[in-house]
């Protein structure tokens, strides 16, 4: 039996990031739920977050990070040949996001698959992509983070309304330029999109859940905080160890954008000061699955990172599940 | 080895003071972390976890929402020494 010859590495080559238009601060939730302004900074860092219109779909935020990702890249949708949604708030769960999205593209026959692991989906679909291309699987890929969870939040319930929020965020993979060693001459694969540190520990599935389809998101904050805050920093530095890049060499860190006090309590755990810390969530809200490329997709818009920089992700929650890796930006 | 309240109540206050930032001379016995040092519950869980690294001994979250006062910290972190 033959197998596909796939690509010696593969890489990130665009993100792209939407946000829907509306914009709600924690003075408006205050008019509806016993909170206030200084109480949701101090305990999450958020001070706004963007909220889905009523009929603004998860597919229509995905068509849309994802319609910038290709733009950014320069590849037209036939070159796209898998689609990989990460949602854990779909529509509908048959059909799936992806074949919607991909059709809503103009891509015509790919490979199309949801996701779900909860806040680290988009590491998880970023490690199949990698996986799909470097076996020849696919060429390019379209990885997307998408997220309603306005409407699975509880808006009378202020331990989660304050927190959760919609977008989505994307990234096309494909495979890595060959680039000369400089001394040896020979050619290697341009690093790209690291090996993936990942698992999962069901003993904590009671720690975040929607109980069943009429129910809203439920957390447990102390115990999802004490565990982002002491099991997740040796996950992210496994993903350097396995990539090969000290700590001391990263240049933009960005956990899933959670919780700011959970960001910046791994941003000391990994030890690595000189790096930038993705605090997207300040205006964007946790947006699960979405949170990483669209912070990323954001932090490119706005020039602070360069091309070729160094980034280290690390998606994490419900299940739990957590993954990492380290890559290379475009 | 068992500490004495003064040894575990000086180790606390360090603790407090990286954490929340409260100056250790304001941490006594009698204070309440919520009203008198105005420490949250997240914070309470950062303290929880650097107490089991000094202190060896593990404060659950069920626990925690009971320890109102540093004197119910340095009793509880006692007791577990004790049975430890």
């Amino acid at each position: 039996m033959r197998t596909h010859q796939g690509a010696p590495g593969a890489r990130v080559l665009a993100f792209g990031g939407y946000q829907p238009a509306r914009i709600v601060t924690n003075d408006e939730l205050a008019t509806s739920v016993d909170t206030s302004d200084e109480w949701i900074r101090s305990r999450v860092g958020i001070a706004s977050r963007r909220i889905a219109a009523s009929d603004e779909t998860v597919a229509d935020m995905a068509v849309a990070a994802a319609g910038k990702a290709l733009a950014g890249c320069g590849l037209s949708p036939a070159d796209i040949d898998l689609v990989i949604v990460a949602t854990c708030t779909p529509e509908v769960m048959i059909p799936n996001t992806a074949a919607v999205v991909a059709r809503r593209l103009g891509i015509a026959v790919p490979g199309a698959y949801d996701l779900n692991a909860a806040c680290a989906g988009f590491c998880y679909a970023l490690a199949n992509a990698s996986d799909a291309v470097r076996s020849g699987s696919a060429r390019y890929v379209l990885v997307i983070g998408a997220e309603k969870l306005s409407q699975w939040v509880d808006w009378t319930d202020r331990s989660t309304c304050i927190i959760f929020a919609d977008g989505a965020g994307a990234a096309v993979v494909g495979p890595a330029v060959a680039v000369a060693d400089a001394v040896t001459g020979q050619s290697e694969p341009e690093a790209g999109i690291g090996p993936v540190a990942w698992g999962s520990d069901g003993n904590m599935a009671d720690k975040i859940f929607i109980k069943d389809r009429n129910s809203f998101i439920v957390q447990e904050g102390q115990a999802v905080f004490r565990w982002a805050t002491t099991a997740l920093h040796p996950v992210a530095l496994q993903a350097c160890a396995d990539a090969g890049v000290d700590p001391a060499e990263l240049d933009v860190f960005v956990p899933h954008q959670a919780n700011l006090r959970i960001i910046e309590a791994l941003a000391r755990k990994i030890g690595a000061p000189q790096a930038k810390v993705a605090t997207d969530i300040i205006d964007a809200g946790n947006t699960s699955s979405a949170s990483i490329p669209l912070a990323l997709a954001r932090m490119i818009e706005r020039g602070e990172l360069s091309s070729g920089d160094k980034a280290l992700l690390i998606g994490f929650g419900a299940g739990v599940c957590y993954a990492a890796q380290v890559i290379t930006l475009p | 080895m068992a500490m004495t309240q003064a040894e575990v109540l000086a180790g606390l206050s360090e603790i407090i003071d990286e954490i929340a930032g409260v100056p250790a001379d304001e941490v006594t016995p009698d204070k309440t972390f919520v009203d008198d040092l105005d420490i949250d519950s997240l914070s309470m869980v950062e303290i929880a976890v650097a107490a089991q690294d000094k202190f060896g001994v593990e404060i659950p979250d069920d626990q925690l929402k009971d320890l109102k006062t540093v004197q119910d910290v340095i009793n509880y972190i006692e007791r577990a020494s004790v049975t430890a």
